[in-house]
């Protein structure tokens, strides 16, 4: 194999899992450290410019983070990542004044928002400093979107939804509430210097079934219905509900219901458990809350009498896979389940909709009716008009909207200075010795073995009485302290000079993963064949280094490395040294376009 | 050294052995030598070498005298048997253990100093004995604790690190080994574990005295230009003899081999040593024969390693002396105390 070049960003950056998984990529060891540390504002202050929204993400965030984290691999439970990112909001100090300030002097430039939710904030927060003039279009009353409509206040207060959306509005954002736009060619016709789309994908999808149409009365779209619910337009339910669907939209309804009133809550899933689209932890708390979850059910028909639905029949289906492996639901020959119930809540899906852009306004739509939109850019083949969010590819979560929103404005910062949008900024990276003395570290390198903490959940009784009581309480300081030394800080880095090596194999001895081989160089998967420890997972690449006298090469498996410094402790020469690699993401702004030439 | 406990955490698919254990089950506490120590190596080596044997930790003595070396057996083997005796006399107490408790495998680790200096009697008499044991000695060639002195097994002509050159002549305790009678002689390099972890393991199943002098650099005193047991002197000057594959009686597996490339030496305990010959005209069961290579090699300012020398009918002291088969913990009073007509019987013979 070649020289591993870790100069090039992308290779440390993807042994740090949890950032490289992160579509924002967030820092986050560096700032699970300053939890440690107590230093939750500048752990805050970490999120917020890369995140834009701790105390929400920190409630409510997918954490793709989580799953990619190391900890998995090496013990079973990863890092509650995502909760530590609440504990940064929850414990800072007042941060305002370490905000950036509303531009002095305005650029000129006018940037419209469709839609006041994630995406669309997040572009507003990059720009607005810059001097451009945003303006954020909503339908709603208030900000935030889908983060205040379809997300239960009891797992995200209200107050913490207008801390951070107010954070963006106060650096100079106007927010035109309950002003929908019904017309993109109007909208481009007033002259707007560039125009993000952060509409989301707001039509919940029907279920077309017998019995629909008259029993419609008590069956509600589940995203409609919770938005309802989020404006106290609706304050109650029936006794007996069924939810059918198998998302996160789906154990929020269920989870609502529970509080409105319904006493037998079923949430019924066409296909099996493990498949459910829904994240684990929501399923368990939906569970925790006496919500059965009953699955390989395919709804049959609407029962009604009188125009008043009864309840829902179902087929039994079981799954079977053909050669190719794929999944095929077959009837399982058993006989229909029937379900009474009083109310139907429908979360089989959200869908994109774009009634309000003509199609003749400079916007090509693909084969499934959506905007051609660039991935990396974010714009459509409209030159001034941007997509981000739910709006751009369709139903996925807030952080991959606000890593959208930071790249449209990117790309429409860069676009109104005459540069060429397809032309990315780099990272910027920061790579530094944490060396302190012999065996002194500048983070804690010790290896805590505890398992996972538990986050407090507020009384079960008391919570479901109150749609409006957050169920979970948080991490308290000490649990916080607790979980963040879980953190591995794959951030440092093991750094290998093959120049001051002399083959002493001390760190060979020490490692206690077994990821360090000296051995003759060969093609990669011949390599991982003779490590010292089996090295079956690709995805986690090899760190080779020639340039030894022995002409063996230095291998290093990345995959399981603790980042306990060992290895360094170890090396009589200071042929390893632990560094940490700071990778921070190029905002809109000078940093993200390159240097002019002065005219001289 | 490390102020920090090796973590618990191991990697997850880590092999296991016949008695499901990985190879950290047979680890000690951390390491306190200095960084990059080849003792520590050495260690390693050790704990590789019982982790492929199988060898039940509790079946393991390991003893020691004073010294770099004589701290290590700490660092392995964290659930066997150890006794860290007086300066160079691990012998005189291992062989006591051994007559004791004929049973136990017996790993006496000492050093150039522990053994070629305050314990050279020690070290005779153990080996002329032909006491059951593998004797591993960590030889750096200084003494690492007082600050670099040349110990007895330093070249002469060799440098020491404040620039002093060794006027003395050095003992080669190979030569003495195979000229006390040891039945099992090899010398290897604390860099090079697949040439060590091999002959460990063929030690450790040999039943008599068996002497391994590993050669291991110490990083503080004895790794400079002008030394011949730093690592880079070792690695120029290594002359291996032989490269050994231990096949222990226990693999079914047959291991084939290029005919005429490989010499399969069969031990007492049914294991085999298949020994690829590096030095063609090397023959490995003449004692004579392997002392005269290695004069005219170590004359070359060669280092010969590899496994020198092997005793195709070994006996032990148990042997010479004719004792009781069984470790006397488990002999019962019946047996000690035979009664009268034993006694009677006895007087008479000597009558």
């Amino acid at each position: 194999m070649k020289n591993t070049d870790i100069s090039a960003p992308d290779y440390f950056h993807k042994v740090v899992d949890c950032q490289w998984a992160c579509p924002a990529h967030t820092p986050v060891p560096e700032y699970i450290r300053l939890i440690a540390h107590g230093r939750y504002s500048d752990a805050y202050m970490i999120n917020w410019r890369s995140n834009v929204f701790p105390g929400i993400l920190g409630r409510t965030c997918d954490r793709p983070c989580e799953p990619a984290c190391r900890r998995v691999r090496v013990e079973k439970e990863p890092v509650a990542i995502c909760r530590l990112k609440r504990v940064a909001a929850d414990y800072k100090d007042d941060i305002r004044d370490r905000l950036p300030k509303p531009a002095a002097k305005k650029n000129g430039k006018r940037i419209a928002l469709v839609g006041g939710g994630p995406a669309s904030l997040t572009v507003a927060r990059d720009l607005a400093p810059l001097g451009y003039q945003c303006v954020v279009f909503d339908g709603d009353p208030k900000a935030g979107g889908m983060i205040r409509t379809q997300i239960p206040k009891f797992r995200l207060p209200d107050s913490v939804i207008d801390e951070e959306c107010g954070y963006i509005l106060d650096l100079g954002v106007e927010f035109r509430a309950g002003k929908r736009i019904d017309s993109l060619k109007s909208l481009i016709a007033e002259g707007w210097d560039a125009i993000f789309v952060g509409s989301g994908a707001p039509r919940g999808r029907d279920l077309d079934i017998p019995g629909r149409k008259e029993a419609a009365k008590n069956i509600h779209i589940g995203i409609d219905w919770l938005s309802s619910v989020s404006f106290e337009h609706i304050s109650k339910i029936g006794k007996r509900v069924v939810v059918l669907g198998g998302g996160n939209t789906a154990m929020d309804c269920c989870r609502s219901a529970r509080r409105l009133g319904g006493e037998k809550v079923d949430v019924v899933v066409r296909s099996g458990f493990e498949e459910m689209k829904a994240s684990p932890w929501e399923k368990e708390d939906a569970m925790h809350e006496g919500i059965p979850i009953h699955n390989y059910l395919v709804p049959k028909e609407f029962t009604h009498e009188n125009g008043r639905l009864t309840g829902i029949t179902f087929e039994k289906v079981k799954a079977e896979y053909d050669a190719k492996g794929r999944r095929k639901l077959v009837p399982a020959g058993e006989p229909d389940q029937h379900f009474p119930c009083d109310d139907v809540l429908v979360a089989v899906g959200q869908e994109n909709a774009f009634p309000w852009i003509e199609r003749d306004a400079g916007i090509e739509f693909d084969q499934w009716n959506m905007p051609k939109v660039n991935t990396q850019t974010m714009a459509s083949t409209h030159p001034k008009v941007f997509f981000g969010g739910d709006a751009a590819f369709g139903p996925k979560n807030i952080i991959w909207a606000v890593a959208h929103g930071h790249e449209a404005a990117v790309s429409i910062d860069k676009m109104l200075n005459g540069e060429d949008i397809t032309d990315r900024p780099l990272p910027a990276v920061e790579v530094m010795s944490q060396k302190m003395g012999i065996h002194e570290w500048s983070y804690d390198n010790e290896i805590a073995l505890d398992k996972r903490y538990k986050v407090p959940h507020r009384d079960k009784v008391v919570a479901l009485k109150d749609i409006k009581a957050e169920v979970e309480l948080g991490f308290d300081e000490q649990l916080a302290f607790a979980e963040a030394g879980r953190c591995l800080n794959c951030d440092v880095q093991t750094v290998f000079s093959a120049q001051l090596c002399i083959e002493c194999d001390a760190c060979v001895d020490i490692c206690p993963m077994d990821c360090i081989t000296f051995t003759p160089n060969g093609e990669e998967a011949d390599l991982r064949k003779r490590l010292n420890a089996p090295s079956h997972n690709l995805t986690q690449d090899l760190y080779v280094q020639d340039g030894l006298k022995t002409g063996r090469v230095m291998v290093k498996d990345e995959d399981v490395c603790l980042h306990c410094g060992l290895c360094a402790e170890r090396c009589p020469t200071g042929a390893w040294d632990m560094q940490k690699f700071l990778l921070d993401m190029t905002h809109a702004g000078t940093s993200c376009r390159p240097p002019r030439r002065s005219a001289a | 050294m490390t102020y920090l406990a090796k973590p618990k955490f191991h990697h997850p698919e880590l092999p296991k052995n016949a008695l499901g254990y990985t190879h950290r089950d047979y680890e000690g506490s951390v390491s306190t030598l200095c960084a990059g120590c080849g003792h520590d190596s050495i260690t390693a080596a050790i704990i590789q070498a019982c982790f492929e044997l199988s060898i039940e930790p509790h079946r393991v003595a390991k003893i020691s005298g004073i010294g770099c070396s004589s701290k290590t057996p700490t660092y392995f083997l964290g659930n066997s048997h150890g006794f860290n005796s007086v300066h160079g006399r691990m012998p005189s107490v291992l062989t006591g253990a051994n007559l004791a408790n004929r049973d136990l495998i017996y790993l006496g680790v000492s050093g150039d100093g522990d053994s070629a200096s305050i314990g050279l009697g020690q070290f005779a008499h153990c080996l002329r004995r032909g006491v059951n044991m593998v004797y591993i000695v960590e030889n750096n060639g200084v003494y690492g604790l007082t600050k670099g002195q040349f110990s007895a097994t330093a070249d002469r002509g060799s440098k020491s690190k404040r620039g002093f050159i060794n006027t003395d002549n050095s003992i080669d305790l190979v030569a003495m080994a195979l000229q006390l009678g040891a039945s099992f002689v090899a010398r290897s390099f604390s860099g090079d574990k697949h040439q060590l972890v091999p002959i460990i393991k063929a030690a450790i199943a040999h039943k008599g005295a068996a002497f391994i002098d590993v050669i291991s650099p110490c990083v503080a005193f004895n790794n400079h230009a002008g030394s011949t047991k730093s690592f880079d002197f070792v690695r120029e000057h290594n002359e291996a003899v032989n490269r050994l594959d231990f096949i222990s009686s226990r693999m079914p597996i047959e291991v084939k081999y290029e005919p005429g490339t490989v010499e399969v030496v069969e031990q007492h305990d049914g294991s085999k040593l298949a020994l690829r010959k590096l030095a063609a005209d090397y023959e490995l069961h003449d004692r004579t024969a392997a002392l005269g290579f290695l004069q005219h090699h170590a004359a070359k300012g060669q280092i010969v390693t590899g496994l020198l020398y092997v005793e195709q009918e070994p006996e032990d002291l148990h042997a010479h002396l004719r004792t009781v088969d069984s470790p006397l913990n488990a002999l019962d009073e019946k047996e000690l105390c035979p009664g009268q007509a034993a006694l009677d019987k006895f007087n008479a013979s000597l009558r």
